[in-house]
């Protein structure tokens, strides 16, 4: 009897594993916390030596015109063209993604039946899985020449770079959007028809209307993989840091003055710093987008 | 005659002489704020089967699974288990040992999504036995004992998951007898399975009596009677009853359980 | 107007919306394959790429791809596990987890350029190890992490807790019980994750230019020696993949046939995210047979 009660009170080696088990998984854990942070501190204090080392001005960064961080005796380090060739691909982009995306995944789920949604599921995965530098490609050899002959001017600049991320997040914005739909209760729909509503009624009076949190989250989604892509875009959107007049003749994005600029300047000058202030702000950028998705996500269901 | 059957409650305590397996004292167990099980006191002979009877939502799975620490995380658990002399939940207690003495059979069967022979050799080999032989001798011996060994012994390789309810139901008890616990807990074993299956269960644990204590929760009255040595009937958190099952089915002292038995409840 | 006339309207809308859509993604797929797949010879896949002449192939770049695809694997892979585990059996409902949660998320927002540009300044530079495959394998891994952790923690979650029950009711501690009961029954869902993230990974370009760097130095395909120098294995050496060899050609080659060698490099890229794709699915539900099939 006694034995017994020894073996029961005696540590056994699965509650010794177990200890050994939470701390690595912990480990692993922490090991991503470090990551992110580092990631986090490592960004923001190289951008903000522009700002604290070399003394240039904040407000003139976000505010003038000219980018040119190596000029001598004074430094410009206006990011102005590159924010605004930013943000423009990307609200271009969505907006024009937006109604195909939102036909196409409706079409989807609630036009074209099992087979239609067979067909198209896995084109859209594959299309949401090609390499940007594909697309890239594509651009610079379709996008462009077909630009140029359409809208005149060279053919590279911010329309190029619109048409080009409008087929990167198309599929993007789709399949997250017909999960969302796909999440829509199936009694919305037939309480809705058995009420004498035509189906369009019932698509944007009642389906669409439920799932607009999803709808601005997959869109933001896409937002923020147009805004953080960059060789895509470098390719065919002319690489001039100049603010563009209008969208066909050569432009520039955080992205890709970051790409085509860091490997010529040398670490710890400003022309370098200042490259690292642009990413700063990308990193800021991805994190208002997911603070958005992450406050939509907090008000609506599906 | 009939004054006594306005008891609230009655409970069976066990003379000294009688070898108590687990016994628990004043058990509480809170979900939040609900306290699902409460004063729970019941000793368990050794040796012996004890029904747990009551309705759906009485608190009979919420008692059984506080016997081996199951609720560890989802329910606080107060008042004393004793087992060998020991409180179940003390600090010097080592849960796993002492689950591998009180084991327990879930209601749906789940099997590893192993082989059969590896459902059984798994937690043999992580509890210290290397030695192939043996192992083979302890996974014939309780497949057998769980009366599946005839049925599986051709195909031990075989995914345990492409076996049927009733076979899968079985190896569980199998996998848990091959740990050689001293207590068995079962809840509701049988409701997932078939009248024929239900059946070979049945004669299974009469068989298993000879050698373990067995602790059953069951929706089944006729279950309860044919197997069962001492039944306990619950309600609403309260045990309202125990006593001998033979009492509980024939004369029970408290108005409640009677409707319960005959049916009448509600 | 009626609501049957703006009912046939809107329908014909969506139609010719989706018509629109389905015509680029067959125009897309078509041009890559048809421009490309006549490339695509065995002569492309083995030789090296050559810098100024035609007839270049992407034998190295391929090769670097896939060691540095595996190398990331074998770094993501267990870190993955470690923190999906964490966060699916041992996390507990409160402030710290979610911030968990918030962090990883995070890092998976991060556009692939800055997890590069933060790789390049702390491996390339800090740590000296130059434009490495090394380099590159981390960046990778960064930017692979999150997706990893998110998927393996959604498989393990969708293991019946019958499972974990089974093997904590047997004194099993809770570690083995998720090594040895709980991811295996979700294997199926981590492989397919797994491979999914391999397709991403293999035609990542931007983290890896300022990581992995942009040169493919010659390689002696006769010496398997990890440590020296024109070893395909050294992890100590630069090495372009195939996903910024096309960027590289496309933005200052220049070869005469930069644009065929690109066609021909996109179409095997797609080709490996369609047998990485087809690959998930498959051994996904491979696995899941052999777990619960007769067999
Ligand atoms: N995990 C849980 N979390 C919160 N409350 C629970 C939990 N499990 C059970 N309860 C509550 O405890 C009470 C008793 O439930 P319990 O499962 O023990 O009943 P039962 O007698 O086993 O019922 P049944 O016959 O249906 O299995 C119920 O009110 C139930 O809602
Ligand atoms: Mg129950």
């Amino acid at each position: 009897m006694d034995a017994v009660k020894k073996e029961l009170t005696r540590k056994s080696k699965a509650s010794r594993q177990d200890q050994r088990g939470k701390l690595i998984s912990l480990a692993c854990v922490t090991l991503i916390m470090l990551v992110v942070l580092s990631i986090l501190y490592m960004i923001t204090s190289k951008g903000l030596a522009t700002f604290f080392e070399n003394k240039m001005s904040i407000v003139d960064f976000f505010t003038k015109q000219v980018w040119n961080p190596s000029a001598k005796p004074q430094a410009l380090v206006g990011a102005l063209p590159m924010i605004v060739g930013s943000f423009s691909v990307t609200v271009l982009s969505a907006l024009l993604a937006a109604p195909f995306a939102i036909a196409t995944a409706i079409f989807m789920v609630d036009i074209a039946g099992k087979r239609g949604r067979k067909i198209l599921q896995p084109v859209i995965e594959l299309l949401v899985g090609i390499p940007s530098v594909v697309y890239g490609f594509i651009g610079l050899t379709v996008v462009v020449p077909f630009t140029r002959t359409v809208f005149g001017g060279t053919g590279f600049g911010i329309l190029s770079g619109t048409f080009v991320l409008f087929v990167m997040v198309l599929p993007t914005v789709t399949s997250m959007y017909v999960d969302s739909l796909k999440a829509v209760p199936q009694f919305y729909r037939e309480a809705s028809l058995a009420l004498g509503a035509t189906r369009w009624q019932t698509i944007y009076k009642v389906i669409i209307r439920a799932s607009i949190p999803g709808l601005l989250t997959a869109i933001i989604f896409g937002m923020a993989r147009a805004f953080g892509e960059a060789l895509a875009v470098q390719m065919v959107i002319g690489n001039a840091s100049i603010l563009p007049s209008d969208l066909v003749s050569p432009a520039s994005t955080l992205t890709s003055v970051l790409t085509t600029g860091i490997g010529n300047t040398v670490l710890g000058t400003l022309p370098n710093n200042a490259l690292w202030s642009l990413a700063l702000v990308l990193l800021l950028m991805s994190l208002v987008f997911n603070l958005l998705t992450r406050f939509i996500g907090k008000k609506g269901a599906f | 005659m009939l004054e006594t059957k306005r008891k609230e409650k009655s409970i069976l305590t066990f003379p000294a002489d009688r070898e108590i397996a687990l016994e628990t004292n004043n058990l509480q167990v809170y979900y939040g704020d609900n306290h699902a099980m409460q004063d729970a006191s019941l000793q368990f002979p050794r040796y012996s089967i004890t029904a747990l009877i009551g309705a759906s939502g009485s608190g009979k799975s919420t008692y059984l699974r506080s016997l081996n620490r199951m609720n560890d995380g989802i329910a606080r658990v107060d008042g004393e288990i004793m087992y060998r002399g020991l409180d179940v939940n003390a600090d010097e207690v080592d849960i796993y040992q002492m689950r591998r003495r009180i084991g327990m059979v879930f209601q749906r069967p789940n099997p590893f999504a192993k082989s059969i022979y590896n459902n059984i050799s798994f937690p043999l080999r992580e509890m210290g036995i290397k030695d192939k032989s043996k192992i083979d001798g302890i996974v014939e011996s309780s497949l057998k004992q769980a009366a599946l060994w005839d049925e599986v012994k051709d195909d031990l390789k075989r995914s345990a998951l492409a076996l049927s309810g009733g076979q899968q139901q079985r190896l569980c008890i199998a996998r848990s007898l091959a740990m050689s616990p001293d207590i068995l807990l079962m809840d509701e074993p049988a409701s997932a399975l078939d009248p024929i299956s239900t059946h070979k269960l049945e004669m299974t644990l009469n068989d298993l009596k000879e050698q373990y204590t067995i602790i059953i929760v069951t929706h089944s009255m006729e279950q309860a009677s044919r197997l069962s040595d001492y039944t306990a009937f619950m309600h609403m958190g309260k045990i309202v009853e125990f006593d001998t099952t033979e009492n509980i089915f024939t004369n029970p002292a408290v108005k409640l359980t009677e409707d319960y038995v005959s049916g009448n409840f509600g | 107007m009626n609501a049957k006339r703006v009912d046939k309207i809107a329908t014909a809308v969506i139609y010719l919306l989706v018509g629109i859509v389905i015509l680029i993604l067959v125009a897309l797929l078509g041009f890559i394959l048809i421009t490309g797949l006549p490339h695509v010879t065995w002569s492309f896949l083995t030789s090296p790429a050559s810098a100024f002449n035609a007839g270049g192939g992407i034998g190295d770049q391929l090769f670097n791809s896939f060691y540095l695809l595996f190398l990331t694997l074998l770094i993501s892979f267990p870190i993955s596990l470690g923190a999906g585990i964490y966060l699916a059996e041992y996390a507990k409902k409160n402030r710290v987890t979610e911030a968990i949660r918030i962090t990883i998320e995070v890092l998976s927002s991060l556009p692939s350029v800055v997890v590069g540009l933060f790789g390049f300044l702390l491996f390339v530079v800090q740590f000296k190890l130059g434009f490495s495959i090394i380099s590159g394998a981390i960046a990778l891994t960064f930017f692979n992490l999150p997706l990893l952790t998110r998927n393996i923690e959604n498989s393990l979650n969708g293991v019946s807790n019958l499972q974990r029950e089974a093997g904590l009711s047997l004194g099993l501690s809770r570690w083995k019980t998720v090594t040895k009961v709980v991811v295996p029954a979700a294997l199926p869902g981590i492989i397919t994750g797994i491979i999914l993230s391999a397709g991403r990974v293999f035609g990542e370009a931007a983290a890896l230019i300022f990581t992995a760097g942009q040169s493919a130095p010659v390689l002696n395909y006769a010496n398997w020696n990890p440590f020296s120098g024109d070893s395909p294995l050294n992890i100590f050496r630069p090495a372009e993949t195939l996903a910024v060899h096309i960027w590289k050609i496309n933005t200052e080659g220049i070869m005469p046939d930069a644009s065929q060698v690109s066609a021909g490099a996109s179409a095997v890229l797609i080709i490996a995210v369609l047998v990485f794709n087809l690959g998930a699915r498959w051994a996904g539900n491979y696995v899941y047979r052999r777990i619960t099939a007769s067999k």
